[in-house]
């Protein structure tokens, strides 16, 4: 740990630290220079110890009061991580501000008019300065307010809030959990850029702040302060609180209980929303480079509290409430989230002995339940397959035997065809048979005939010769 | 960790990761390595990373890898998730032009903890005589330990081991500490002394549940109250040889579940040379059982870090005399005790090692033991209670496997 060792004082006179006695009650004023406690200071010095807790005298310097500083030094050289989102319409002037808020070129394109749906892109950054390591990410919404019909546009933002928040309980509720070392992407601030309009609230906005109030700490800003001027300024902003006030939207005030921030938040408070101009052009005015935007009849400066707010914002946003944006989210919004979501999920605090049981118990039981219903229906479609299985197999035997039956037809056909093809062809053969011997019986016929033809020629002859 | 939805590199970081990229895949085949993969991390971020995160690379690297090499793709998905876990981005982070105010976030956070205050419980554990109370007493510089401001007779010692505790709030320089001191009187006083440490067991455990209870509320407190023992402190009697058989066992059933700190007491009895060498057999002897005591050898990431712990590790345990009597030595006003033979001062480093004691568990260890108890002993507790619990419902797949069947 890189803590600094502090010498052992031990020559230091006795020193009178009267500290904070039994418990529940206040110092008066006088004691320890007037300063106010009230109950939540002592979150830790809560009731359950009164009886025991004395009032002591240190008699030397101990050196506990260094308890801060080792805190502060782990908690920087893990480093820190900041969640920004921000939602506004296309080309309101987001990642501009996101620029010049802070000091550098996060470089994007500059998103279409014409995508289908709201959709949120997210970026992750680090950025250092002295020995402070922030990991930075800012969510865009896409698309936002370009839609013909907006019912559902704050749907997607909801819906990433909400999934930030259930991985970080889903973390928290597993049984090997790595939250030190967590990456933790829950929306820390979500600053609602106003378009200027220089009227009222549009309805989108009404209603997409309204979700968001429960879930997320809302800053809302009036982009583009550059186009309304003073008076309209002045009247758009209340207009803009009223109906935030009628609406029952809330939005993140800035804490007024830290005395030495009270002052500045509680003045702050009143100046939201705050109207801010994002540039990240440098322009030479007097003989310094400041951003600026420049116009024909003139330059908006930035950073000049006369021209608009934006050195309001990021004195609130970064310097001074950055911590306490964290706390909120953690301790107000996620609690909300997870009580919903667990008693969503069947759990209830009961005052029994048993709580690490019921949470996981009943997350065991629903398990089961679970599994159960996954194997019931397992049950029954395989039934189900089973029982189709036998009708296609009896279908198929049907066709089986209707097959065989037409082969053995078939056959029977060959055969006696064969048959009858046998005997033609023997009756066939018989006449030809016939044919042939009717036909050497002529010829033979025939032979004697020229015999008895040639023979009887030849007699002729000789009858001739008798005679002569 | 599985990388968010909607999570894109910038244009820069891409153009780094490409860069590192061609730089390794010397001969062009669009894969590299998949040993490189922690070194190229490194190198892309350039800052040098904790052994725990090389292995978590490299774990990574080995689950996308395709055949012993990593394509671009899969290169890129790993340095993303590994952009995720870690904030120490070297080279990739994105330079500011200006002022923009962050470094502010340190005070913010000092401001915080200063309003909450702080709470710490110690535990202190060994034989009677062994000047606990005294000590206790001497380190916070007030009457604090049960004896001194209890009204019950000491006269009899108790028949079992007794677990009592005192809580007091302090203030200094502004900041408030509501400080826990537990005493267990009768530890080692009986003839038998079997399982004399299962009611201190039962104790620290019985915080652990309050807690664990606590957090599992579905309302629950802003702010729970941590009763949790941050740090033992155990006597070991000085005798001048090694440790005795009690305090082996003590010390191996408890290493595992909360910080322990092992004193030397009453040392005054040894001399130096013999506090040496006893230091050294009894820092055997714990190596030897493989108790571990605090700071903890695994648990130091840097090399900072480590060199710190090392020194404090060799110097344990720590030889210590308490007093809270003042004696004028000098003109300055001491602790000390006061002997025949000369006065020790309590806070005088040659002399006895309470300052180095102190100074590590007020001054610049308190954060940490708190830490530790939480980040490691709690999780300990809690996993095993939880998964004791499980046993009940059978061993059932994980929920994302359940979409099989056997059909």
């Amino acid at each position: 740990m890189k803590g600094k060792l502090e010498e052992p004082v031990i020559s230091a006179p006795k020193l009178d630290m009267k500290m904070a006695a039994e418990v529940e009650r206040t110092l008066s004023p006088g004691a320890d220079g007037g300063r106010q406690f009230d109950m939540d200071d002592f979150d830790i010095l809560d009731a359950e110890q009164g009886a025991d807790a004395r009032s002591l005298e240190l008699k030397g310097h101990v050196g506990f009061d260094s308890l801060p500083d080792q805190l502060v030094n782990k908690s920087v050289s893990g480093g820190f991580c900041f969640n920004i989102l921000c939602v506004g319409e296309t080309g309101v002037g987001k990642s501009t501000l996101m620029d010049t808020l802070f000091n550098t070129q996060f470089e994007d394109e500059p998103a279409a008019h014409d995508v289908p749906g709201v959709h949120l892109k997210s970026k992750t950054y680090e950025i250092q300065e002295s020995n402070v390591r922030l990991k930075l990410n800012i969510v865009y919404t896409v698309g936002f307010g370009d839609q013909i019909n907006k019912e559902d546009s704050y749907k997607p933002i909801v819906e990433y809030i909400d999934q930030q928040f259930e991985n970080y309980l889903q973390e928290e509720l597993k049984i090997k959990r790595g939250l030190h070392m967590y990456h933790d992407t829950r929306v820390h601030a979500c600053l609602y850029f106003i378009t200027p309009t220089g009227h009222s609230l549009k309805s989108l906005d009404l209603v997409t702040m309204k979700k968001l109030d429960s879930k997320v700490n809302i800053i809302p800003i009036i982009a583009k302060a550059d186009t309304i001027s003073k008076n309209e300024l002045h009247k758009f902003k209340i207009k803009i609180m009223s109906e935030l006030v009628s609406n029952g939207v809330q939005i993140y005030q800035f804490p007024t209980d830290d005395e030495t921030v009270a002052e500045l938040n509680a003045t702050m408070n009143g100046h939201l929303p705050f109207a801010v101009v994002g540039s990240t052009d440098e322009v030479k005015v007097g003989n310094k480079m400041v951003r600026a935007r420049v116009y024909p009849w003139g330059t908006v400066q930035v950073e000049n509290e006369n021209h608009c707010d934006f050195v309001k914002l990021r004195e609130m946003l970064v310097r001074t409430n950055m911590e306490d944006l964290r706390e909120t989210t953690h301790t107000r919004h996620y609690e909300l989230f997870r009580r919903c979501r667990l008693e969503e999920m069947g759990f209830v605090d009961d005052d029994s002995d048993n709580k690490p049981f019921s949470l996981h118990e009943t997350y065991e039981a629903k398990r089961v339940e679970h599994l159960n219903e996954l194997q019931r229906k397992e049950e029954e479609m395989r039934q189900m397959f089973v029982v189709r299985v036998k009708e296609k197999e009896g279908e198929l035997k049907e066709a089986e035997k209707e097959l065989h039956a037409k082969f053995d037809q078939l056959k029977r056909q060959h055969s006696d065809e064969k048959k009858k093809l046998e005997e033609k062809k023997k009756m066939l053969e018989e006449e030809i048979n016939l044919f042939n011997k009717k036909k050497q019986a002529a010829m033979a016929a025939q032979q004697q005939a020229q015999q008895a033809a040639a023979s009887a020629t030849q007699t002729i002859p000789k009858a001739h010769k008798k005679k002569a | 960790m599985s990388s968010q939805q909607g999570f894109t590199l910038s244009g820069k970081q891409f153009e780094a990761l490409c860069a590192a990229f061609e730089t390794a895949d010397v001969q062009k085949r669009g894969s590299i390595d998949v040993q490189i993969v922690p070194k190229l991390v490194q190198d892309v971020l350039g800052s040098s990373l904790a052994p725990s995160e090389k292995d978590a690379i490299r774990l990574r690297a080995e689950s996308k890898a395709k055949k012993g090499v990593l394509y671009f793709a899969d290169f890129v998905e790993v340095m993303s998730e590994t952009l995720q876990t870690t904030t120490q981005w070297g080279k990739l982070t994105t330079t500011l032009s200006g002022y923009v105010g962050i470094d502010t976030l340190q005070e913010q956070m000092r401001k915080k903890a200063l309003k909450r205050g702080f709470e710490f419980h110690i535990m202190v554990v060994g034989g009677s005589g062994l000047g606990k109370s005294t000590l206790v007493n001497t380190l916070f510089k007030a009457q604090i330990s049960r004896r001194s401001c209890t009204n019950e007779s000491e006269g009899t010692i108790p028949k079992t081991v007794q677990i009592k505790s005192v809580s007091h709030v302090i203030e200094e320089k502004g900041v408030r500490l509501k400080l826990t001191v537990t005493d267990t009187p009768g530890f080692g006083d009986q003839i038998n002394n079997e399982n004399c440490w299962l009611p201190i067991l039962e104790f620290i455990n019985d915080q652990y549940e309050k807690y664990l209870s606590e957090e599992v509320n579905v309302s629950r407190k802003k702010h729970i109250p941590d009763t949790r023992v941050h740090v033992c402190l155990y006597f070991i009697s000085p005798t001048g040889h090694s440790c005795r058989p009690l305090d082996l066992e003590f010390m191996k059933r408890l290493d595992k579940v909360v910080n322990i700190v092992p004193i030397i007491a009453k040392a005054d009895t040894l001399t130096l040379e013999e506090r040496y060498a006893f230091k050294k057999r009894v820092r055997e002897d714990l190596e030897f059982h493989g108790i571990q005591f605090y700071p903890m050898k695994s648990l130091d990431e840097d090399e900072e870090e480590t060199a710190i712990n090392q020194a404090l590790r060799e110097k344990m345990p720590f030889a210590i005399v308490g007093s809270d009597r003042e004696y004028q030595v000098n003109g300055k006003s001491v602790l000390g005790r006061k002997t025949k033979w000369g006065l020790i001062e309590v806070e005088n480093k040659n002399h006895c090692e309470f300052a180095l004691l102190r100074d590590m568990l007020i001054r610049t260890h308190m954060q940490d033991l708190k830490d530790v108890t939480d980040s490691i002993h709690y999780e300990n507790f809690r996993r095993e209670r939880l998964e004791m619990h499980s046993e009940f419902a059978g061993p059932t797949p994980p929920y994302h496997e359940m979409g099989e069947s056997n059909l």
